[in-house]
């Protein structure tokens, strides 16, 4: 009796899991298959889902007319350099944070949120004089160093509510037993850490793969990312919606295919403290 | 002395990340406020004059000013509502058993990875579009006029773009908690003959508490910079409907080329994001801790 | 750290290899309307010939790519060589001393460019920056459905008509939408749009003190007019249709009517692109009988920023790309039809694009018509039709473009959107220090 009805329950939260699924995801499945059509299909009355011609010349017009594979490999270095650059700051400052706290600590990490705050926009005009006086317009060197500092406060925070939870007392432990610091963070913190700095790595990926103003106002040709690819498709010209649906589906393909390849190791560590 | 030599180390460990952060701060920042007093604008070289506090009176008296504010206010609040209420009932749903979970859960999740300006483009154009939109055609199919979302409601659309994308970084994060709920205490309620709605109040809630207060610092900071979504679709009109302070700010800097507003505008918008921090921080700060 | 230097050393590695020892390399910034596009794919001529440039494209939607340049160019950013920019900019930017003066080859034939244009690209008598592109405004509409409505319309008609041949072809079951106007808030979309119609019902934006004139009856007419035409017989959502979203819609056989560019003709007689090309009719902007048409004058042109590194490859290229030589080369490639119109008398005069360009005439006839000088019915102390010539107007024109598309969306009423509009005005005039 118990498991008829539990089986019935879970055949409609099946129904409502998928139905609620499907209609998330629906702009993108709908960005995917227009990106297949003609044009004239793509806006055609009633639209088709599945029974039209599939077509991959809008995928060769966008890639005749932009360099995609350089944009991508732009998206990657910035993304992945910028993240990794942050990471080499933001781990050591968060550790310490963890544990050796001092009475500032809590307020130290809050004003590290707060310079997220400033508006960039704000900013842009003395940022790009300095970037042009150093020689750094349009190089993706600038563009790693302005993302790492823009995502450095969310790493520190998360790697710190990550580093919290793991038990002191082990640390205490391998103290006793004479293990320097370095040491220390290599054998015993760093494996307990892991799962933490992957997802607050992948996080971060995420966020400055999107990160659409600094990366549009910075560069031209050499470092434009996939967000200035998509900013050549982004008004209409014309007919433009299975173009502009080709081009959406190459600016995000790369990252949703990483999400979700990776999304048990980005879930594992998103926690931000929230889990006791 | 082991304390002194941590506490020596940890100083150091700290330091390049604050003197990074601090530089990246105080350098931009020194130099908005000094542009902020200053007649600078980009097209008109040469002019730079000291203006004192003109700019600053400029913005404020800004007859998009007021309205600003409230859009974004009402922006950020209804964004934050709706997800985390989405969110939570969203995590609930993930939380059972069913057939396909892992697969619901990617399509769940994928908004999350598309870029802002993607996401108000695939909106803008392939649904909301009045005339060749999904939603046009829906309606019609139905026998209705096909509504002109970003015409007549423009900062409802904006606020369920940007939801759309935000809703599944709350559903992870609440998702993520509500895994680590003590099962034997779910059961026990059960077992005393709880409802679900009792069981959802006094146990499920109260253990959520917490991770509702990241998801809501987390996303109020990232909220709060929203612009790319009202550039790409309506231009913060018609009219001011839909303008929010960061993009106000970006008309003076962008469009306008106002340098010396835009930065005086920048100060008030930072200004104005502290204030809302700090209540933000004291309010919540105490489930924080905990 | 180790990984990060190597990921800079290969991303370093892979961008050497791309630039390779080549010479030369310019940037060109862009704009991605179908012409640049087409430029854009004809690069590979222009290297065959070159073999010492190479060349870099950077083509951006028009506001984004407006505001790169514009910063970069007041910054001295240097980060383009070549940029594309319209009549608005060039005598701004070039009174700056922000652009070089273009001399060309004896061949490139300067006085080949049609006089309004090259004038609104000069300044004291030198040329600043090529055109690339030229247009004015006409009224596109489709043959069929005028038909159909049991009308005929003459080669210069008056907005009454216009306003009658709207209403009638209005059929909204079918979703045809009698007229498609700019709605979009921009100053270079609706703003442009109104303001050019404005001109012909006796409007101007100011006075000759430079005191803003929104509060005068020629400016409530335009504005009426306008609002009433489009919620009677425009497409849903007019309040965010630009240039772009219109040609979508005209192409696609939602409108009957559509005032516009004339560089759109070539589109919407494309058959490649346009379900209704072999239907459409061309007649010259729409007036009110006071001797002012409705059609502007504008000019998509390539110039040289004063801080390129590479001036001398980028004005070899800016003339390649606005030569006779291009237009024959993209004729030969896409077929006369498709050439870049509006800049050149020769164009006008050779009779293979005369036969393949049946709004050949039509263009040229609304080019000559206008006149930035003297834009408007009562004097004024600017030049531009559809702008004015200053610094501060993208900023005001923007917002004022903000407030028409209110009243367009209904949000706020015609006399609500003009008092804003001469408020908003009246304060950036004065901040400028135009009104004492």
């Amino acid at each position: 009796m118990a498991r008829a009805v539990s089986s019935r329950r879970k055949i409609g939260f099946t129904i409502l899991g998928w139905i609620v699924g499907f209609l998330i995801f629906f702009p993108i499945l709908w960005t995917i298959i227009a990106s297949f059509k003609t044009e004239a299909e793509a806006i055609a009355v009633p639209p088709s889902f599945i029974n039209f011609d599939w077509t991959l010349e809008n995928y060769i017009t966008v890639n005749t007319r932009s360099d995609y594979p350089l944009h991508v490999m732009n998206s990657v270095v910035i993304s992945v350099g910028s993240t990794i650059l942050a990471l080499c700051i933001a781990i050591p400052a968060a550790w310490a944070f963890a544990f050796s706290p001092t009475k500032r600590t809590k307020d130290v990490l809050m004003w590290m949120l707060s310079t997220k705050m400033l508006p960039a926009v704000g900013v842009l005009v003395p940022i790009y004089l300095l970037f042009r006086d150093w020689g750094l317009l349009d190089t993706r060197t600038g563009l790693v160093f302005v993302l790492c500092m823009i995502n450095l406060p969310i790493i520190i925070w998360m790697l710190y509510t990550y580093f919290r939870e793991i038990p002191v007392d082990i640390l205490e432990a391998a103290r006793m037993d004479g293990a320097s610091l370095p040491k220390e963070v290599a054998y015993v913190l760093l494996p307990m850490a892991v799962p933490g700095i992957a997802s607050t790595m992948l996080l971060n990926i995420i966020l400055a793969w999107n990160e659409a103003f600094w990366t549009l106002n910075l560069t031209a040709s050499n470092a434009a990312p996939l967000t200035a690819f998509i900013a050549s498709y982004s008004s209409p010209e014309g007919l433009f919606w299975a173009k502009l649906s080709a081009a959406s589906t190459l600016a995000i393909a790369p990252i949703l295919i990483m999400g979700w390849f990776s999304q048990k190791q980005l879930v594992r560590g998103l926690t931000f403290g929230a889990v006791k | 002395m082991a304390t002194d030599h941590t506490r020596t180390a940890a100083r150091w460990m700290t330091a390049p990340s604050i003197i990074l952060l601090l530089a990246w701060m105080i350098i931009p920042l020194a130099m908005t406020l000094y542009f902020s007093t200053l007649r600078y604008n980009l097209l008109m070289p040469g002019m730079e004059i000291f203006v004192g506090f003109e700019n600053y009176a400029y913005f404020l008296t800004e007859p998009a000013f007021i309205t600003a504010f409230f859009n974004t206010l009402i922006m950020v609040g209804s964004v934050l509502f709706i997800t985390v209420c989405g969110g939570t009932l969203l995590a609930i749903l993930m939380d059972q058993p069913f057939w396909g979970q892992t697969i619901v859960r990617l399509l769940v999740i994928a908004p999350f990875f598309v870029m802002p300006v993607v996401s108000a483009l695939v909106w803008k154009n392939l649904l909301m579009h009045p005339v060749n939109g999904l939603f046009a055609f829906m309606a019609q199919s139905i026998g209705i006029e096909p509504f002109d979302f970003l015409g007549q409601a423009p900062l409802a659309s904006i606020i369920l773009i940007v939801s759309w994308q935000w809703l599944p970084f709350a559903t992870l994060i609440l998702l993520t908690a509500l895994q680590s709920l003590d099962q034997e205490q779910q059961e026990a309620a059960e077992m005393d003959g709880a409802g679900i709605f009792s069981k959802f109040f006094y146990i499920t809630l109260p253990h959520l508490s917490r991770a509702i207060t990241v998801v809501i610092l987390i996303e109020t900071i990232f909220l709060l910079s929203v612009f790319a979504e009202i550039l790409v679709t309506t231009n913060g009109g018609p009219g001011n409907a839909s303008t929010t302070l960061t993009y106000l700010v970006y008309v003076k800097a962008l469009l306008q080329f106002d340098v010396g507003s835009a930065s005086a505008g920048g100060i008030v918008a930072v200004i104005l994001a502290n204030i809302v921090a700090f209540f933000l921080i004291r309010i919540l700060g105490k489930n924080l801790d905990k | 750290m180790s990984i990060t230097k190597r990921t800079l050393l290969c991303a370093c590695a892979v961008s050497a290899l791309s630039t390779a020892a080549l010479a030369q390399s310019i940037t060109i910034a862009t704009v991605n309307n179908g012409d640049m596009i087409r430029m854009q794919g004809l690069t590979d001529e222009f290297t065959a010939q070159h073999p010492d440039i190479e060349v870099n494209w950077v083509t951006l939607e028009e506001n984004i790519l407006r505001q790169n340049v514009t910063v970069d160019i007041a910054t001295q950013g240097g980060q383009y060589d070549v940029m594309t920019i319209g009549t608005y900019e060039v005598p701004i930017w070039a009174n700056q001393d922000w652009l070089l003066p273009l001399e060309f080859s004896e061949e490139y034939d300067v006085d080949d460019l049609i006089g309004p244009i090259r004038d609104g690209l000069s300044v004291d008598g030198t040329l600043y920056a090529a055109p690339f592109y030229g247009e004015s405004s006409m009224v596109m509409y489709r043959r069929d459905l005028m038909e159909a409505a049991g009308l005929e319309m003459p080669d210069a008609p008056t907005w009454d008509f216009i306003a009658e041949a709207a209403r009638a072809m209005t059929d909204k079951e079918n979703e045809v939408y009698g007229i498609c106007l700019r709605g979009k808030a921009g100053w270079g979309e609706n703003a442009a749009f109104i303001t050019a119609t404005a001109n012909s019902f006796g409007a101007r934006w100011f006075d000759e003190n430079w005191v803003p004139q929104f509060d005068t009856e020629p400016w409530k007419n335009t504005l009426d007019f306008y609002v009433n035409l489009m919620n009677e017989a425009g497409p849903p959502g007019a309040s965010s249709n630009g240039f772009n979203e219109n040609l979508a819609l005209f192409q696609t056989g939602k409108c009957g009517m559509w005032i516009d560019a004339t560089v759109a003709a070539s589109f919407v007689t494309n058959p490649d692109e346009s379900t209704v090309a072999d239907q459409v009719g061309f007649a010259l902007a729409p007036d009110n009988g006071l001797g002012k048409r409705g059609n502007w004058l504008w000019a998509w042109s390539l110039a040289i920023p004063a801080g390129s590194d590479n001036a001398e490859a980028a004005t070899t290229f800016v003339e390649w790309a606005t030569s006779r030589q291009y237009a024959e080369l993209v004729a030969e490639n896409e077929g006369w039809a498709n050439v870049p119109p509006g800049t050149r008398t020769s164009l006008y005069e050779n009779p293979n694009y005369q036969e393949a360009a049946p709004f050949a005439q039509m263009t040229l006839d609304s080019i000559l018509s206008a006149d930035p000088k003297n834009p408007t019915v009562d004097p004024v102390p600017y030049t531009g039709v559809q702008f004015v010539a200053i610094p501060e107007f993208q900023a005001i024109g923007t917002a004022v473009g903000q407030q028409f598309s209110a009243a367009l969306a209904g949000t706020m009423s015609v006399d609500d959107a003009l008092a804003a509009a001469q408020d908003l005005t009246t304060r950036e005039m004065t901040r400028g220090g135009y009104i004492k």
